[in-house]
């Protein structure tokens, strides 16, 4: 070997010649400078223009409008947020809270069994199934799914058409007919939006209930049953509370993008306003930017106070 | 010991499974049936008649091509941005460590996990305030702030995988820092930013909740459908392009699952 005999000072290699190269050693002496560099763009986009961008909107929710001239007054004040707390916008925030809420729990009873199937069952090529069962539904266009479910739901659509050959109609009507979850026809009823909602927001659920679900291992269900736990046992005891964080991880999916959404409720349900359209509403012809301001700082605390507990109760881990 | 493979798949699982399954992808069939019907007014199930003239009456719509015209550029250009500033965070986060590392990741993803009406009215009354008037460079503006995360999960976790020693190797062997990033480095991350990029166009070439605020009189493809289905003018055009929009997104998402399939599997099998 010749490394020993290499004289000391040519260990240390003269610098690169030309700016590339330059460029290059002064990188190697000075990582702080290469990660400067590599840090500055994304941050001047996202933290000067996405966040001053949400700053400004913060910010204009502090200001109120003049009832008169219809202008934006830039004064501090809270009558803004006052104006949330009349009972027909109350009435909004209530009912889309509600819906998110039942649009989290239908979706992660249904996200369940294709979960949990494809995590412990499925291999080899039924995995592979699976997952692009899930992946081409998440990722295919949100408008031509809400577009698909205008087609199922309208009155003379495949749903009717369904019920008609099985001779249940009696059912959609009856449903139809009952107070708060129905209307003329599934498309302009709570239950459509609801469905559409499931509909959409389903693979946000699978996919973390099923990485959590995957991190269980099996000898574990084993366990449980050869200590004598019935299967009902087992999914209660041991499966769920381990599947937990990734359910809570899906919800928040679920929950968040119910809250915010104003196009589904627009195209399928009744004329009642969504958190989402109250503040299309108001920013678009009314004008009224810092009202809308303030209905989208609504969305933002309940995501963050549960985003809070989800934090608490692990589910980070499951994203 | 696994004894996975002689467990028995219970019939309620799989019936449920297949059912959830089912209810994912029969709507989106639908699509594909009602492009071919004869109805012009309603959605008629069963369709009267099946025929091939919407797809010409279609082709023949300049509003179509326009729309997706402007579509494909937005998609490219908030790409191509996406691309850059998404390895480039993906880099600094993965390879060294300092204080504030978590808040950037949160930052990056905050884009895509806030619901996209605020991050659509927050740019829209920061353009208001700036007095920047609606253009195309509006709505890549929007589109590329949430196309940087996809991009960057796909880059942070082949980075992960990738080994540092790699690198110092090909520095010990006398690279400079732009050869190892030309010889090493996009080698290796080569096809998690392919497939990163092609996430995003599929995102951005999809999204309409931020496109809504930050777009003029100009119409992408999303709009001009979410224009459709408000009004609707003429059902069998929306039809058909409906069906297009389904087959052109599936593209680059089987092609993105091909290009990562190797780390899923070792990722989702292993331990």
């Amino acid at each position: 070997m010749s490394i020993a005999a290499t004289p000391a000072a040519a260990a240390i290699l003269p610098g690169r010649g030309g700016i590339g190269g330059a460029l290059s050693d002064a990188f190697w002496r000075n990582p702080k400078l290469l990660l400067f560099l590599m840090l500055t763009p994304p941050l001047l986009w996202l933290g000067v223009i996405y966040l001053g961008s949400l700053f400004a909107l913060l910010l204009q929710s502090f200001f109120s409008i003049d009832e008169f001239s219809g202008l934006v007054v830039r004064e501090f004040t809270l009558k803004t947020y006052g104006e949330l707390l009349r009972p027909s916008n109350l009435d909004i925030i209530v009912r889309t809270v509600t819906m998110a809420g039942l649009v989290t729990i239908a979706s992660a009873i249904i996200a369940f069994p294709i979960a949990y199937f494809a995590a412990r069952y499925a291999r080899g090529r039924w995995k592979a199934v699976f997952y692009l069962g899930v992946m081409l539904p998440l990722w295919s266009s949100y408008l031509v799914k809400v577009y698909a479910w205008k087609l199922i739901l309208a009155k003379e659509g495949i749903l009717t058409w369904v019920f008609e050959k099985l001779h249940l109609t009696f059912l959609i009507d009856g449903w139809l007919a009952l107070p708060v979850v129905g209307g003329n026809s599934l498309s302009v009823s709570p239950t459509g939006t609801f469905l559409v909602f499931v509909y959409v927001w389903l693979p946000f659920m699978i996919l973390p209930v099923q990485a959590a679900l995957e991190r269980v291992p099996g000898n574990l269900l084993e366990a449980s049953a050869d200590l004598g736990a019935s299967p009902s046992q087992t999914f209660r005891n041991v499966l769920l509370p381990l599947a937990l964080p990734g359910v809570i991880a899906g919800s928040i999916f679920t929950f968040s993008l119910t809250l915010g959404d104003y196009i589904i409720p627009q195209i399928i349900g009744t004329s009642h306003l969504f958190i989402g359209m109250a503040v299309y509403a108001h920013q678009g012809t009314a004008g009224n930017i810092p009202l809308a301001a303030a209905f989208t700082v609504v969305p933002v605390v309940i995501m963050g106070i549960y985003l809070w507990l989800a934090k608490r109760a692990g589910a980070f881990n499951a994203l | 010991m696994r004894s996975d493979k002689q467990n028995r798949t219970p019939l309620g699982l799989k019936i449920a499974a297949g059912i959830g399954l089912a209810f994912l992808h029969l709507p989106i069939l639908l699509i594909f049936l009602y492009a071919f019907t004869t109805e012009e007014k309603s959605y008629q199930f069963p369709p009267p008649g099946l025929t091939l003239k919407w797809f010409a009456v279609t082709w023949n719509r300049p509003d179509v091509w326009e729309a997706l015209g402007l579509s494909v550029r937005v998609a490219s250009i908030s790409t191509v941005i996406a691309l850059t500033l998404g390895t480039l965070c993906a880099a600094a986060i993965s390879q060294t460590k300092f204080f504030g590392r978590e808040a950037i990741s949160l930052l990056v993803i905050l884009p895509i996990a806030l619901p996209g009406i605020i991050t659509g009215i927050s740019l829209r009354s920061a353009f208001n305030l700036a007095e920047i008037p609606f253009s195309f460079w509006t709505i890549v503006l929007g589109h590329a702030t949430f196309c940087v995360v996809v991009v960057y999960n796909n880059a942070v976790a082949r980075f992960r995988r990738m080994s540092g020693s790699l690198i110092e190797a090909s520095m010990d062997l006398g690279a400079d820092g732009f050869q190892t990033f030309r010889h090493v480095i996009l080698p290796n991350i080569g096809t998690a930013l392919l497939a990163g990029g092609m996430l995003a166009f599929a995102l951005s070439f999809d999204e309409v909740i931020v496109t809504t605020f930050t777009a003029g009189q100009q119409a992408t493809l999303p709009i001009w459908m979410l224009e459709e289905l408000v009004r609707p003018r003429q059902r069998p055009v929306t039809n058909v392009v409906a069906m297009v929009v389904v087959l052109v997104t599936f593209l680059p998402i089987l092609a993105a699952y091909y290009l990562t399939r190797d780390g899923d599997q070792i990722s989702g099998q292993g331990k």
